[in-house]
């Protein structure tokens, strides 16, 4: 169990099995009936008995929203904290404890309007953090403003008219922010996330994974193309490493290189098999990942992509802390507090 | 040539000069080599925001004041015995504070029409006549060096640059230096330019010799070494004693030391110094803002790090929020204020006190947080300990307000023996700590203790310890969250009455009322300590009873304040700022303190302070 997940290595293993139970706290959970944060929360539960980790040792930090009450509800160490700052405090503790496993939670607000900042940095450094952003594109605990990732046009309470922002692509701005594992899934497809979270665990640094999640009283139906089973095939594109990227109803289409270098979709039956490219979520330059997040119509949800987009080795930060310290101490020998409150000039008055 | 020698009790020197002069350099190489000798002394550096101002205009102008003495002195001195002005800027910017009578070493070179222009001399000031006042001695510091360094593989730049050197060599000279201790360091910092680096020695030699020959100085002084305490002393500016007490705190407490921050001055220097002690297992984190920085922080402190962040003015206002969540956390957590002038970007580089009030109320909501201020360079080592003592045993967040002033002056510091520093115990929780109705234990994250009514420390990795926690209201004792109205009024009051009760843990206010019976008590906080000691020294030996005290703790204050305002006819409080701590103290006790303040970016001259204690003498 341990080699499967390497960026855990230093984690304690738990010495009694636990079960999805073991992760419920005692908390009344308090989302609105049929929000989509349920699934998420149950689809985590079920998940993390795999990791196999000492309960005590795994940490939920979140900001603020109706996402961010996600901690209260899990049976281990957590922290609702500041609205946007998560994974700010997240890196703080993932630097000095790296016995720890540490799952951030966030929502489209939470991490792309006020913790934007924090959310670049926290990716460009790669600190060993799990980050689940829950998009519901619209505000829910403000009750229903839009949001940085709500379609231009989109009519709430603060835009009666219609907002007039272009939205952001989460999985876009993960790449552009260097992001070293970025991976998008559903809040009702549990297999699909337990597969993701499956291979963010095992990253070592920092990996995104933005989760469509339904708002049921603000933003109903905000994915609907992508679960209704009419639509559902069409619409959704899933990579898959190592193979070809193909989707649709009986796997009509795929995705192919232009002869400008971009790429689009197409019927295979128009370009043949052979044309049409591969998914390599490996690959060091993120180009083709981010031309493939660039594929969706924000709008209709066509194209949509979902799985793991990225998954590339860089040491995380954290690691990277500890080894210089370390070095430091290994090449000089460990620091004594007198000689350095003596410093290197220094009388004697007698 | 043997010339005569004068013996000075008291010197103070001000070295002024473009910001490319050096002249900060030539300071500290001055004050090291007199804090060598023995002498008690206290620095004030003086720069401009700007890295590289205009060259030869008044904003560019950096200087460096330093006074030493064969006695106790507490400040770098209100006017200096000799100025050296490199050039017309610094002659112009410096010259109003320089009294008659003082030495003054111009550097002629320099005062060209155009230089003259350039900050508007209509003529040459060495020259009309508007020197007359001073002892003035009129160098040609370039022309001088260059010609000392013609022989020397050396371009006639840098040999014009080595002319702080010679200047300082001729101060070197005139005030009885010792000169090893500048070759020396000449050694290590130019090891890899074995030109510049004979250059430089040349230079400081040539200063020194035109000193002995030169009949421009017909004396030379000297100052005997002061009568400190015995034992191992150096000399330390505010910034590194502040770091350096954060590392021992963290080594007495036995935790590892976390720093999050954002550069900002004049704070970054704790951040460059602790960053270079990777030896003592600290941890730096240069967060991309301050929010970040002060989140990373509680992010450690969470995990059970002795948790940093520091900072100026500017940066307190966007870290505010998240103070306000450790508050309601309860988790230790140091935040560092080095002072500046404000409001907004204000004045970088220059001193003020005007954060108290953000300190004390800056945030939404009761959000009680204590705070303490250093009164010396040196004594930024006692309260960086001290704040992580409060921090940690109380589970709070604690302002420790240090300024612009202290962080980046100097004296010497009678070096603390390691083993005999205060030790801190964590104290971390370690299992459940109430038992439920049917007899199971479960762990209180809010179950305080009766006597700190501080909460456990409970880190994640602790088996058994697992609870959530956040910024929305707690449930007094459970911990869980609680939207109950008398629950929250309750919660309210409690963390107000943690912290009061700090108090029972600090010492009473020690008022120095020589005779004892003194009218008037001048109390002050952080920096302003050195004047308001030696402006109470100089009314003193008038004749004029004047009782001095000092307020470390700003939140709580200290039981005996109360007591120790009512008895005095008058109580004036110097700050620098319009009046901060008189509100408080005008708020708390209902007493009327007179305030004396000054917000000019520099500290309190003592001669302002005489002049305003003897003022309210007489209204007496
Ligand atoms: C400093 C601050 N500003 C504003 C708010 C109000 N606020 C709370 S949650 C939120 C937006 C939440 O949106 P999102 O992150 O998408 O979370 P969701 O509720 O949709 O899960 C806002 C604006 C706050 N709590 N703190
Ligand atoms: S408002 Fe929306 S996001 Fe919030 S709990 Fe209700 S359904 Fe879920
Ligand atoms: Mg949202």
């Amino acid at each position: 169990m341990t080699d499967t997940y390497p960026s855990l290595s230093l984690v304690p293993k738990t010495d009694i099995a636990i079960t999805a139970k073991d992760f419920k706290s005692d908390q009344e959970v308090r989302w609105c009936p049929g929000c989509g944060d349920y699934s998420i929360l149950s689809n985590v539960q079920a998940f993390l008995p795999e990791l196999g980790l000492a309960r005590e040792n795994i940490v939920f930090i979140s900001g603020i929203g109706c996402s961010s009450r996600f901690p209260y509800y899990m049976n281990t160490f957590g922290m609702h904290s500041i609205h946007g700052r998560a994974p700010a405090i997240a890196t703080g503790l993932a630097v000095s404890r790296p016995d720890l496993s540490i799952w951030v939670i966030t929502g489209d607000g939470d991490s792309l309007s006020i913790g934007g900042n924090h959310l670049i940095h926290a990716l460009r450094r790669n600190v060993n953090l799990k980050i689940l952003m829950f998009n519901n594109r619209i505000y829910g605990l403000t009750k229903g403003q839009y949001s940085p990732t709500s379609e231009q046009g989109k009519v709430t309470k603060s835009t009666p008219e219609g907002s007039l922002d272009y939205s952001f692509n989460p999985v876009s701005l993960a790449l552009g922010a260097e992001a070293t594992f970025v991976a998008r899934t559903l809040d009702s497809d549990r297999k699909h996330m337990t597969e993701v979270l499956r291979q963010a665990a095992a990253h070592e640094g920092t990996a995104l994974v933005e989760i469509y999640q339904n708002c049921n009283i603000f933003n109903d139906g905000a994915f609907d193309p992508l679960k209704d089973n009419e639509t559902r095939d069409d619409v959704t594109m899933r990579l898959v490493h190592g193979e070809p990227i193909r989707f649709g109803a009986d796997n009509s289409k795929g995705v192919t290189r232009t002869e400008d270098g971009h790429i689009k979709v197409v019927n295979v039956e128009d370009v043949g098999e052979a044309a049409i490219i591969s998914h390599d979520a490996h690959a060091k330059d993120p180009g083709l990942a981010f031309a493939l997040s660039r594929l969706s119509n924000p709008r209709t949800l066509e194209n949509t992509p979902i799985g793991v987009f990225r998954d590339i080795n860089r040491p995380s930060y954290d690691r990277l802390v500890r080894e210089q310290i370390s070095d430091v101490i290994e090449r000089k020998g460990p620091g004594d507090l007198q000689s350095l409150l003596n410093g290197s000039d220094t009388w004697n008055v007698s | 040539m043997s010339k005569q020698v004068v013996s000075l009790n008291r010197v103070v020197i001000r070295f002024a000069g473009d910001s490319g002069d050096g002249m900060q350099m030539t300071g500290d190489r001055f004050t090291s080599e007199t804090a060598g000798l023995g002498n008690d002394l206290s620095t004030l550096p003086d720069f401009p925001a700007e890295i590289r101002a205009p060259a030869g205009t008044i904003g560019g102008v950096s200087a460096f004041q330093l006074a030493f003495a064969d006695h106790d002195i507490t400040t770098p001195g209100d006017a200096p015995n000799v100025l050296v002005a490199m050039n017309p800027a610094a002659l112009k910017a410096n010259i109003r504070d320089l009294p008659r009578g003082a030495d003054l070493i111009v550097n002629t070179d320099e005062f060209t029409k155009r230089n003259l222009e350039k900050v508007g001399y209509t003529s040459n000031p060495i020259e009309d006549g508007s020197l007359e006042p001073f002892n003035v001695h009129a160098v040609a510091l370039t022309s001088q060096t260059v010609e000392a360094l013609k022989s020397f593989a050396v371009s006639k730049k840098e040999a014009e640059r080595a002319k702080n050197m010679y200047a300082l060599g001729l101060l070197s000279w005139l005030y009885s230096r010792g000169a090893e201790g500048t070759r020396s360091f000449l050694n290590k910092k130019f090891a890899h330019k074995p030109e510049i680096l004979a250059a430089n020695l040349a230079a400081f030699e040539a200063g020194w010799s035109f000193g002995e020959t030169t009949e421009s100085f017909s004396v030379q002084y000297e100052v005997a070494p002061a009568a400190l305490p015995t034992g191992l002393y150096r000399n330390i500016t505010g910034n590194p004693a502040l770091a350096l007490g954060l590392i021992a705190a963290a080594q007495q407490a036995g935790l590892p030391l976390f720093l999050g921050s954002y550069p900002i001055t004049p704070a970054s220097d704790i951040l460059h110094e602790l960053a270079k002690n990777h030896r003592f297992g600290v941890m730096t984190f240069q967060a991309e803002d301050e929010i970040a920085g002060v989140g990373a922080a509680i992010g450690a402190a969470y995990g059970g790090a002795l948790a940093v962040t520091t900072t100026s003015g500017p940066g307190v206002a966007l870290k505010s929020e998240a103070i306000g969540l450790a508050v309601s956390l309860e988790l230790p957590l140091i935040i560092v204020d080095v002072q500046r002038g404000g409001p907004s970007t204000g004045l970088p580089t220059k001193t003020e006190q005007s954060d108290l009030l953000q300190a004390m109320f800056g945030r939404n909501g009761e959000s009680p947080v204590p705070v303490i201020a250093p009164q010396s360079p040196s004594d930024c080592f006692h309260a960086a300990i001290e704040a992580a003592r409060i921090a940690v045993e109380y589970r709070t967040p604690v302002f420790l307000l240090s300024d612009g002033y202290i962080a980046n002056g100097s004296e010497p510091w009678l070096v603390p023996d390691a083993d005999t520093l205060p030790k801190i115990d964590p104290n971390f929780a370690t299992g459940p700590n109430h038992t439920k109705a049917d007899g199971t234990e479960e762990f209180w994250p809010y179950l305080r203790d009766p006597e700190t009514l501080a909460r456990p420390w409970a880190i994640p990795g602790t088996k058994g310890l697992e609870h959530r926690i956040g910024g929305l209201e707690k449930a007094d004792g459970a911990g869980g969250i609680s939207y109950d109205p008398d629950n929250h009024d309750t919660m309210v009051r409690l963390r107000q009455a943690k912290i009061d009760g700090i108090a029972d843990t600090i010492p009473d206010l020690v008022v120095d009322d020589p005779t004892g019976d003194a009218d008037i008590l001048v109390l002050g906080w952080g920096s302003t300590y050195g004047p308001i000691g030696a402006a109470c020294e100089i009314t003193r030996r008038t004749g004029v009873n004047v009782a001095q005290a000092h307020l470390r703790y700003l939140n709580p204050f200290p039981r005996n304040l109360g007591d120790v305002l009512r008895s005095y006819r008058k109580v004036l409080v110097p700050e620098m700022n319009l009046g901060q701590l008189t509100m408080l103290l005008r708020a708390k006790y209902l007493v009327d303190v007179t305030s004396i303040n000054q917000v000019r970016g520099m500290p309190f001259k003592s001669t302002e302070l005489v002049a305003a204690i003897t003022a309210a003498i007489e209204t007496l």
